[in-house]
């Protein structure tokens, strides 16, 4: 099996090790991979701000990046950029010559913990995390994509790791891309809430597959001068021997 | 003949003439004075939480749910397609069984019917039960001011929109008015009705309304009511209350006027097993409301209770522009407040943020489409697309797919603000170029340097200070993904 890693651009530029975790355990279940030359974004920042023909521009460009060879799946590390390409491409092209293309590539790509529990049908991947966390599931990963238990059922494979539920687990986050930035008071309310059910719920660790909302998250939790543990999911999953990913 | 309010009032007013009631721009303002406000922000979560939690049990005790949830998308569908034969089968039937029946094309012509109907039976009282396209057109606002010589005493009876016209508030959510407001706000407005001191306790403040209200049902010359429903083949209306208020306002003045907007047209009866379940599982969390009325005309003879006399203004005001738009699914809703109880945005910031009658997802969707993109700019973009409204919505309205097409329907408009158009210009060369993101990221990572503090950038001007205001903003890496892949992984 052969596939494409699609790495974010802010994974690429911020968070580069959820992406090298993500290979590594990738690699670990033998996965032959290949980082396409020439990827850059989904386009999803002009897409959400309603910069349509912008973010088709750059839909385009990745289309061609990813269209270079029939590679079985396209995995990403992020729910919310890969319901860009699976749900809001064909809606941006929905009626234009790009149709068919973007409709055919949008099946081909899968989440990072859907695609290990649904494609390779693995649950324990043998990490090791001493913690106690709470899982936040990013909004198009629940709505979009109903990729809801898969990282769950990861997470409790974790030894060492006790997973907690906390309170409103369903309310989002607040980050939204540009809504960050352009309502700011209301989507660091949303974020204080968030954190609230964090304290609350005793864990010392914020496990999400996205790490956009993660950015927000600790962005916030940094700021308020609180010390939880922020990390991507394929951070935890390559985690043992007493490192985390 | 209604009388004129002098032109410069007028002017001033002019933005609230047609479309949706008052001011819409300046969420973001509204917003911040809002969150600031945890009483306001506890009452929503309380209320909201308790809808959620009960629609979520009767719906899900509901194995047909999504079949349901489907077939209503399905019937305001086909109704749209065919609405203005709806219209005429509906006005036909209330025609054949004594009603008058009059399109309304926007706010100003309900109120002069209204008026007039009002002058003509020389009406001193009007009891009104709960209807938002009344609130929508701010019909007693302009009934009292444009028919001020009839000194009309308008009187809303449903207990919340009472307690709001008391205040001289204006809802705040689609079915409960007031959910912004506490018990021990309740106690201090009736109070202030009573002329002593009434205790904050839910019961005792319930039976002085009850008493007050009761005067105003038996004298009412005329009652208004909305309608949650329209069945075009029959002409019935069909109102769902909780309260009672809703049969005491249609029934026992000589004189029944609705005030519809054409969207809650369906097409048969046998429809109403779809709308009647979900609305009240959606809106309350109840299987059923307490009063579901069905209204068939004026008082016919032989029978015994209804009005003497039944208007039926069927109210346009810019819906009929979204038919055959990429925008129509707009007009499915049936005003349950689904979208409201789940939204995290509308849970800080309550519905006066939104500065419009409608709030919630749908009212940032419908706003701009019934009264123009400028006047309500930011309410597109009051959302962070979650989709638990969509998720939420009993007729299947993909509401953050709507908030997603307008705001491109402002760029398209050329209303995005000249930073952000240059912005995303930017962002697209540079994301269709490999060669120009490798350039421009290298850049910012020598940029950062001299900002960083404690590992994060420090608080910026300009437009990120949005983000770095209350929130860290983690630095570029020192090594990208892409460049560590070269190296070896």
């Amino acid at each position: 099996m052969r596939v494409a890693l699609f790495v974010p651009c802010y994974v690429d530029l911020i968070n580069p090790e959820v992406g090298v975790s993500m290979v590594r355990v990738l690699r670990k279940l033998g996965v032959d991979l290949i980082y396409p030359e020439g990827e850059t974004c989904c386009g999803q920042p002009a897409f959400n701000s309603g910069f349509f023909d912008e973010a088709r521009t750059v839909a385009r460009h990745f289309m061609d990046v990813f269209e270079k060879e029939n590679w079985d799946y396209i995995v990403c590390p992020s729910g919310s950029c890969a319901t860009m390409v699976s749900h809001y491409y064909p809606f941006i092209f929905k009626e234009m010559p790009e149709t068919h293309r973007s409709e055919s590539l949008g099946h081909r790509v899968r989440e990072f913990s859907d695609f290990l529990v649904n494609v390779l049908g693995v649950k324990d991947l043998g990490a090791h995390y001493e913690g106690s966390a709470v899982f936040h599931c990013g909004c198009h990963q629940r709505r979009e994509l109903g990729v809801l238990e898969e990282p769950r059922e990861l997470l409790r494979s974790v030894a060492g790791l006790e997973l907690l539920d906390w309170e409103n687990e369903e309310l989002c986050c607040g980050f939204g891309g540009t809504f960050a930035v352009k309502m700011p008071d209301v989507s660091t309310a949303m974020a204080d809430e968030k954190i609230q059910a964090l304290l609350k719920s005793g864990a010392d660790t914020l496990v999400s597959g996205d790490s956009s909302c993660l950015m927000h998250l600790s962005g916030r939790l940094k700021r308020e001068g609180h010390g939880a543990r922020v990390l991507h999911l394929a951070q935890i999953l390559d985690s043992g021997d007493g490192k985390v990913g | 003949m209604h009388t004129k309010r002098p032109s410069r009032e007028r002017d001033a007013d002019d933005r609230r003439e047609e479309g949706i009631a008052s001011k819409v721009e300046g969420f973001n303002e509204r917003g911040r004075r809002a969150v600031a406000d945890r009483d306001l922000h506890d009452a929503v979560a309380l209320a909201t939480e308790k809808f959620v939690t009960g629609r979520n049990a009767v719906l899900g005790a509901l194995p047909d749910a999504p079949e349901l949830r489907e077939r209503a998308y399905h019937v305001k569908q086909e109704t749209m397609a065919n609405l203005d034969r709806y219209l005429e089968q509906m006005a036909s039937a209330v025609e054949a069984r004594g009603g008058n029946v009059f399109f309304a094309e926007d706010g100003e012509a309900v109120v002069r019917y209204i008026g007039d109907l009002a002058r003509l039976r020389g009406t001193k009282v009007i009891t009104k039960s709960k209807s938002m396209a009344t609130e929508e057109i701010e019909l007693n606002r302009r009934l009292e001011e444009e028919y001020a010589g009839l000194n009309l005493e308008i009187v809303e009876t449903d207990l919340g929109e009472w307690i709001a016209q008391l205040a001289g508030d204006t809802p705040s959510h689609i079915i409960g008015p007031i959910l912004h407001m506490n018990r021990h706000q309740v106690a201090d407005i009736l109070s202030g009705v009573a002329g002593e001191k009434l205790p904050p306790n839910v019961e005792q403040l319930t039976r002085f309304a009850r008493g007050r209200l009761r005067e105003k049902f038996l004298t009412a010359d005329i009652g208004i009511s909305g309608a949650n429903f329209g069945v075009a083949e029959t002409g019935t209306i069909v109102t769902v209350t909780n309260e009672g208020n809703g049969r005491l306002v249609t029934s026992v003045p000589p004189v029944h006027v609705v005030v519809m907007g054409i969207e809650k047209l369906i097409p048969k009866f046998s429809d109403l097993s779809v709308f009647v379940q979900l609305l009240a599982r959606s809106a309350t969390g109840q299987k059923l409301s307490v009063y579901t009325n069905f209204v068939t005309g004026p008082r016919g003879e032989g029978e015994l209770d209804g009005a003497e006399e039944m208007h039926l203004i069927l109210l346009d005001n810019g819906r009929s522009d979204l038919l055959g738009t990429p925008f129509e699914e707009a007009l499915y809703c049936i005003r349950c407040g689904a979208c409201l109880n789940v939204c995290p945005v509308y849970r800080q910031t309550g519905g006066h943020a939104y500065g419009s009658t409608y709030s919630g997802p749908i009212g940032a969707v419908i706003t701009p489409l019934l009264k123009g993109d400028e006047e309500a700019k930011d309410l597109p973009h009051a959302s962070s697309l979650c989709g638990a409204c969509s998720e939420a919505c009993p007729v299947g309205i993909p509401l953050h797919d709507l908030l997603l097409k307008l705001r491109n329907r402002q760029v398209d408009r050329g209303l995005a603000s000249k930073a952000e158009q240059i912005a995303f210009k930017g962002f697209e060369k540079t994301m269709k170029s490999p060669a120009l993101y490798n350039i421009s990221t290298k850049a910012g990572r020598t940029a950062q340097k001299p900002l960083l503090r404690n590992g994060a950038v420090r608080p910026l001007p300009g437009p990120l200070s949005g983000w770095t205001g209350s929130r860290d903003l983690p630095p570029l890496a020192e090594k990208p993904f892409r460049q560590l892949w070269k190296e070896g992984i």
